[in-house]
C-alpha cells in the first residue's frame, strides 16, 4: 500500500461553547487523522460533537485548543479572512439541506466559489466552461440553468456537490448528505461520492445511519466529544 | 474580489428582488427629483426677477429722497430737505456721462373714459427721458416733449392694458380720460406691453407730464406745503462709463452725491438723499432668492436623507432575511469584506440607479411643473450633480452599517438559520 499524505491531522481538539455560567465542552480532546484519498464517516449521538468536528474541520469556526493541520496548513489560529480563504480553496460542503441560492442557477451556484477564489488563475470563459462540466459531470448537463425550486432533492444535491467541487478542493466535508433524501436518491448521491472516492477525492462525511457509512472506508464514533471507537473495512478496532 | 464581479453580484441579487430594489428606490428617486425641481423653480425665479430688473433699463442709478434725515421742521424752506423736481435738471445739466434723467411721481385716482370708469388707476407723472431710460417702446401715437412737461399739458400716454380696458378696439389717439373730478387729459400715445417688473405693471397705468401730477392730481394736504418735491429721480448713466473705463460709475455716484450735497445745504455724512445702483438692487434680490434657493435645497436634502434611511430600513431587513445567503457565500469562502462590498455595493447601485432615474424625474418633472404652473423653471446643472452626487453618499452612507452588520454575521449561525 502506498504511503499518502495525510489531509485532516487533528489533534486534541476541544471546543468550549460558554453559555452563561456554565460551559460546554463540544468537543473534549478529540484527535483526528485523514489520509489523502480515504472515504471516511464520523457517527454519533447527538450531543457527542458530530457537528462542532464537522464545524472546526471545515474551518467554520476555530478550536479552543488543540492541533489542526489541514493539508499541512496549520488552520487552528487563523483569523476569519483567512479561514475564508481556506474554504474557498481546499474544502468544499456538501449539507443535508442542501444550502443552494433561492431564485439562482445551478449554474450560478456553482460558480459561486469561483467569483471568491482569489488564487484562481481562470478566465471568466474557463470558469464558465468549468462550472457547466463539472454539472455534466453529476448529471446535470440539461437542467444547469434551471433554479433549485425547479430540481427535484437528489437534483440539488447534485447541484451542491458540483458547488463543492468546482475549486477542486483537497477535502470534501459532507453533512448527513442524504438526510433529506428518498432511499433511491440517497443511493444515488452516494454512488456519486463513492466515484468521486474513486477518482481520488478525499471525502469526510457526518451521518447517523449505518447504512450510509457503510459506505466509506473507515467510520469514527464520537462521544462526549472524544473519538470512542474507529470501525475499519467493517471490522472493529477498539 | 474584483470590483466587477462585486457589481456583478450585487446588481443579480438586486435583479432578483425587482419590487422591492424599486420600492427601496423611491425614497432616492424623490429625494433627487425633489432637489432638481426645486432648484429648478428658485432658479427660474431668479432669472425671470433678474431680468425684470435689468428689464427696467440698466446702467441706473436710484436717487431717493431719505425722509429720515430730510429736515422738515417748521419754518424750513421747501428746497432745505429731500429731493426736488429741479434737481433732476441740475443733475442732467451739470453731470458728465449721464444719459437721461427721469422723475416719477405717481397717484392713485378714479379714472373715467366715455362710459367706462375705472377705479384705483395708478397715474405716473414723469419726465421726457422716461421711454428711454426705462426702455418703454411707444406702440402709436408719440411720447410728451420736455416743452409739454414745462407747460404742463393735459395730455396721456397709455399703458397697452389700460388702453385696452378703457377703448376696446377704437383707437385711443385723441380720446378724453377724466381724472378724479375735473383733471381731463388727451391720450396722444399708447406704449408697447412691458409686462411685469418686479411688482409693477407698467401697463396697467398711464403716463402723464410730472407737472400735471404735481400740480393738480397731488391731494396730499401737505402738498403745497411739499411744493415740487419728489421721490425719486432715475439716473441712466451713459455706456461708456463702466468697470474698465476711466471713469467708472462710483465716480458719477460721487458727483451726483456732491452736487446735491452742495444743493440741499447738507454735509455727504448726513445727506437728505440715498443713492442706490441697479447693481445693489440685483445684488438684494439675488441674496434673497438665494436664501431661498437654500431653504428649498435643504427641504429637498431632507427628503434625501429621509431616502437613505428607506434604504438602510430595507438593506437591514434585506441582511436579516438573506442571513442563509451570506452564510452559503460564507461557506464557499466570501470573506468578509467580500460580504460586506456585496452588501454596500447593493446599496450604491440602488442610490445610483435611484439617483438616475430621480435626474430623469427631476427634469422632466420640472418641465411639466413649468407648464402647468406657468413659473419659469430652470435646470441647474450644478443641482443635477449635487443630487446625483448626494445620493451617491446617501447610499454609501446609510449602507455601510447593514452592510457591516452582514459581514460580521458568524457562519455557522448564519447557514443554520432559518
Amino acid at each position: 500500500m502506498k504511503k499518502s499524505k495525510v489531509i485532516i491531522d487533528g489533534k486534541n481538539l476541544v471546543k468550549v461553547y460558554q453559555m452563561g455560567d456554565f460551559e460546554v465542552r463540544a468537543l473534549n480532546g478529540a484527535s483526528i487523522q485523514v489520509q489523502e484519498g480515504e472515504f471516511m464517516a464520523i457517527m454519533g449521538p447527538s450531543g457527542s460533537g458530530k457537528s462542532t468536528l464537522m464545524n472546526v474541520l471545515g474551518c467554520l469556526m476555530s478550536p479552543t485548543s488543540g492541533e489542526y493541520f489541514l493539508d499541512g496548513e496549520d488552520v487552528s489560529e487563523l483569523n476569519k479572512v483567512e479561514l475564508a480563504r481556506i474554504r474557498n480553496q481546499k474544502l468544499g460542503f456538501i449539507f443535508q439541506n442542501y444550502n443552494l441560492l433561492a431564485r439562482t442557477s445551478a449554474f450560478q451556484n456553482v460558480i459561486l466559489p469561483l467569483f471568491y477564489n482569489r488564487a484562481s488563475l481562470l478566465t471568466e470563459e474557463e470558469q464558465q466552461e468549468k462550472a457547466a462540466q463539472i454539472l455534466e459531470a453529476v448529471g446535470l448537463g440539461d437542467r444547469i440553468y434551471h433554479e433549485p425550486q425547479e430540481l427535484s432533492g437528489g437534483q440539488q444535491q447534485r447541484v451542491s456537490i458540483a458547488r463543492a467541487l468546482v475549486n477542486d478542493p483537497v477535502l470534501v466535508l459532507a453533512d448527513e448528505p442524504t438526510g433529506n433524501l428518498d432511499s433511491r436518491s440517497g443511493a444515488e448521491i452516494m454512488a456519486l461520492l463513492k466515484d468521486l472516492h474513486r477518482k481520488g477525492t478525499t471525502i469526510v462525511m457526518v451521518t447517523h445511519d449505518p447504512e450510509i457509512a457503510a459506505y466509506t472506508d473507515r467510520t469514527i464514533h464520537l462521544l462526549d466529544g472524544k473519538v470512542a471507537r474507529e470501525v475499519k473495512n467493517g471490522k472493529e478496532h477498539a | 474580489m474584483k470590483p466587477i464581479k462585486v457589481t456583478k453580484i450585487a446588481w443579480l441579487a438586486l435583479v432578483k428582488n425587482k419590487i422591492r430594489s424599486l420600492l427601496t428606490m423611491l425614497g432616492i428617486i424623490i429625494g433627487v427629483a425633489a432637489v432638481i425641481i426645486m432648484i429648478a423653480i428658485s432658479a427660474g425665479t431668479e432669472k425671470s426677477i433678474q431680468e425684470a430688473i435689468t428689464g427696467l433699463g440698466s446702467n441706473l442709478i436710484y436717487v431717493q429722497a431719505s425722509m429720515g434725515a430730510a429736515r422738515m421742521g417748521p419754518g424750513m424752506q421747501s428746497s432745505g430737505g429731500g429731493l426736488v423736481y429741479d434737481d433732476a435738471f441740475a443733475i442732467a445739466e451739470q453731470i458728465n456721462g449721464v444719459a437721461g434723467v427721469v422723475v416719477e411721481q405717481t397717484s392713485t385716482q378714479n379714472v373715467k373714459a366715455g362710459d367706462t370708469i375705472l377705479e384705483n388707476i395708478t397715474i405716473m407723472g414723469t419726465t421726457a427721458d422716461f421711454p428711454s431710460v426705462r426702455d418703454m417702446e411707444i406702440a402709436s401715437g408719440r411720447y410728451f416733449t420736455q416743452d409739454e412737461i414745462d407747460r404742463t399739458k393735459p395730455i396721456a400716454v397709455l399703458g397697452s392694458n389700460l388702453a385696452e380696458e378703457m377703448f376696446g378696439e377704437t383707437d385711443p389717439y385723441g380720446q378724453t380720460i377724466t381724472v378724479g373730478d375735473s383733471v381731463r387729459l388727451t391720450v396722444v400715445g399708447v406704449f408697447e406691453e412691458k409686462g411685469m417688473v418686479g411688482e409693477v405693471d407698467y401697463d396697467s397705468r398711464f403716463y402723464t407730464p410730472i407737472t400735471i401730477v404735481l400740480e393738480k392730481l397731488t391731494n396730499n394736504p401737505f402738498a403745497r406745503f411739499l411744493g415740487d418735491r419728489v421721490r425719486l429721480i432715475y439716473v441712466e448713466v451713459d455706456e461708456s462709463i463702466g468697470e474698465n473705463s476711466e471713469r467708472t460709475l462710483d465716480d458719477v455716484i460721487y458727483q451726483i452725491e456732491f452736487l446735491l450735497a452742495k444743493r440741499h445745504e447738507v454735509t455727504l455724512e448726513e445727506p437728505d438723499f440715498t443713492i442706490t445702483t441697479q447693481q445693489d438692487i440685483i445684488t438684494t434680490q439675488e441674496s434673497t432668492t438665494a436664501a431661498f434657493r437654500s431653504l428649498l435645497a435643504w427641504v429637498a436634502g431632507v427628503s434625501l436623507v429621509v431616502g437613505g434611511i428607506g434604504i438602510m430600513n430595507i438593506m437591514l431587513v434585506s441582511v436579516t432575511e438573506r442571513t442563509r445567503e451570506i452564510g452559503i457565500r460564507q461557506s464557499v469562502g466570501a470573506t468578509p469584506s467580500d460580504i460586506r462590498w456585496q452588501f454596500l455595493t447593493e446599496a450604491l447601485l440602488l442610490s445610483l440607479v435611484g439617483g438616475l432615474i430621480g435626474v430623469v424625474a427631476g427634469i422632466v418633472g420640472s418641465w411639466i411643473f413649468g407648464q402647468a404652473s406657468g413659473m419659469r423653471t430652470v435646470i441647474v446643472a450644478s443641482s443635477v450633480l449635487l443630487a446625483f452626487g448626494s445620493a451617491a453618499i446617501v447610499g454609501v452612507f446609510f449602507g455601510y452599517y447593514p452592510a457591516n452588520q452582514a459581514a460580521q454575521l458568524d457562519p455557522i449561525e448564519a447557514l443554520r438559520y432559518e
